[in-house]
């Protein structure tokens, strides 16, 4: 069992999901109230990452933050690193490809609050930062629970982008589902199959306990 | 609120997780990128290594193409084992390496098929032929001769042995020759061509059989090792490890033949 590549797959999917939680409020939120020019774009832009293979990502990731790119190269001046191979280029890949699994579940549980309510909260004389926070924030939570474990989880799971531009490096780079192919390709299928079992218990217990939660959260709200 | 109070919890302990690796790497023990064909050979090195320094290095194995392609993106490996020299001769000549590095073994492929295969391991390929003819062979696995030095050779193997264009439609590649036995041994291929040095894995070995196939059927496989820019002090040491008498008898057990010096 490769503790080390575990407890990276769940930094990883912990820093992804500290990161998406404001961005799918946000945006979550601008989708569900609000009409523009151009929205439908931005809720394809939004889903594309879900019909994409990794293998595109993963190549354009190579060459956009590579070393010869603009940005790969402020990376490295400023951090002193690059950007990929290293875990923070995890982080960002991660990030951008759990864009709809963050952003969709949000979006309809802010879809799901009645426009009566929110009127009646700005009657009331709320700014909207404290509807936010106090009438919209509570009634989207189901929502936002389910878009945070569907990150998470998610997350655990990529293998994809971070074969193509993580390099496979122990302790940065070198996730669970990396080490699971690793340990196939040595012919240590025992190893393989309780890392496998592993990631399996801790996918069905996060989804499970969020269900009970939102379950719960839906009870009380209703 | 027990709504607040929960997302509280939640966060809290998200970010007990947070701290990212990242930050601390650059003190860590170093990387090297190794050719699949010496994931046996080279954990063994490494741990041996460790025994007697108490120095660690960080093993990446993977297809020596790919590898390649990764450290012009800039990855950060400090030593790249190869398993074909012309890999780091490309590397030295744009920049990338120190020097031309060493040769550190000479490596041989073989055939491998598991047990209850319709097919008899057969260096010459005379049974793959017969095989062939006979409508036998439902899959081959190979690494994939575009990126994998491995795979490059088996094909140029096959097509000494004229095999190349009937083996086609039963070809199956492998990311990488460790992957490619896999293949070979999962019981859904009839067998493949593999590198010696996994076939002599203890793992490896006591499933099905394997024969070489003869050295001059195809170009020598070089494998040549290479120091790159950025490489340390552990790394140098690690590097300069591999040609000491230790490590060559771990390498001549797994079927390398070795440079004389």
């Amino acid at each position: 069992m490769d503790w080390t590549a575990l407890f990276l797959s769940l930094q990883l999917a912990a820093w992804t999901v500290a990161l998406l939680l404001p961005v799918s409020v946000f945006v979550g939120r601008a989708l569900a109230f609000r009409r523009f020019r151009g929205k439908g774009l931005v809720e394809a832009l939004v889903m594309l990452p879900l019909v994409l293979p990794p293998t595109v990502f993963g190549f354009y990731m190579l060459v956009a933050f590579g070393r010869n790119s603009p940005l790969g190269a402020f990376w490295q001046d400023v951090f002193g690193h690059q950007l990929v191979f290293s875990f923070e280029g995890l982080v960002l890949a991660s990030v951008i490809f759990n864009l709809p699994f963050a952003i969709q579940p949000a979006q309809r549980g802010f879809e799901a609050i009645p426009v009566e309510v929110r009127e009646a909260a700005s009657c009331c004389g709320l700014s909207p930062w404290r509807s936010l926070w106090m009438v919209e924030l509570p009634l989207a939570w189901p929502g936002l629970m389910t878009a945070m474990v569907l990150t998470f989880a998610h997350t655990l799971g990529e293998f994809g982008i971070v074969l193509m531009v993580g390099g496979s490096i122990p302790r940065e780079t070198k996730t669970i589902a990396i080490a699971i192919y690793d340990r196939v390709q040595a012919f240590d299928d025992r190893g393989a199959g309780i890392m496998a079992a592993t990631l399996v218990a801790i996918s069905l217990a996060t989804i499970t306990i969020t269900y009970a939660l939102s379950a719960r959260v839906g009870r009380r709200l209703s | 609120m027990t709504f607040h109070r929960r997302a509280f919890f939640l966060a809290v302990a998200l970010v007990g997780l947070l701290p990212g690796s990242g930050a601390i790497a650059q003190t860590e023990a170093p990387v090297i990128a190794a050719a699949s064909d010496l994931s046996f050979a080279v954990g063994e090195i490494a741990a041996r290594f460790q025994a007697e320094t108490g120095m660690e290095v960080r093993l990446s194995l993977g297809s020596t193409g790919n590898f390649a392609r990764q450290i012009r993106e800039g990855a950060p490996f400090q030593m790249f084992m190869a398993a074909d020299e012309q890999f780091i001769l490309d590397l030295h000549r744009d920049g990338f390496a120190r020097d031309e590095g060493a040769l550190y073994g000479v490596g041989r492929i073989v055939v491998k098929v598991p047990d209850g295969s319709t097919l008899a391991a057969d260096g010459t390929l005379e049974a793959l032929r017969a095989a062939l003819e006979a409508g036998q062979i439902t899959r081959f696995a190979i690494a994939n001769p575009e990126h994998a030095p491995y795979g490059k050779r088996a094909e140029e193997a096959l097509r000494h042995a004229g095999l190349w264009d009937a083996i086609q439609p039963h070809l199956v590649l492998g990311e990488n020759v460790s992957q490619a036995a896999q293949f070979a041994l999962s019981g859904n291929a009839e067998g493949g061509i593999i590198a010696y040095s996994l076939a002599l894995a203890p793992d490896l070995a006591a499933q099905g059989s394997h024969d070489l196939i003869p050295e001059d059927w195809h170009e020598p496989l070089h494998q040549r090792m290479v120091l790159l820019n950025g490489a340390g002090p552990v790394a140098e040491a690690f590097y300069a490890y591999i040609q000491t008498p230790p490590a060559r008898e771990i390498m001549e057990r797994y079927g390398f033949t070795l440079p004389q010096d």
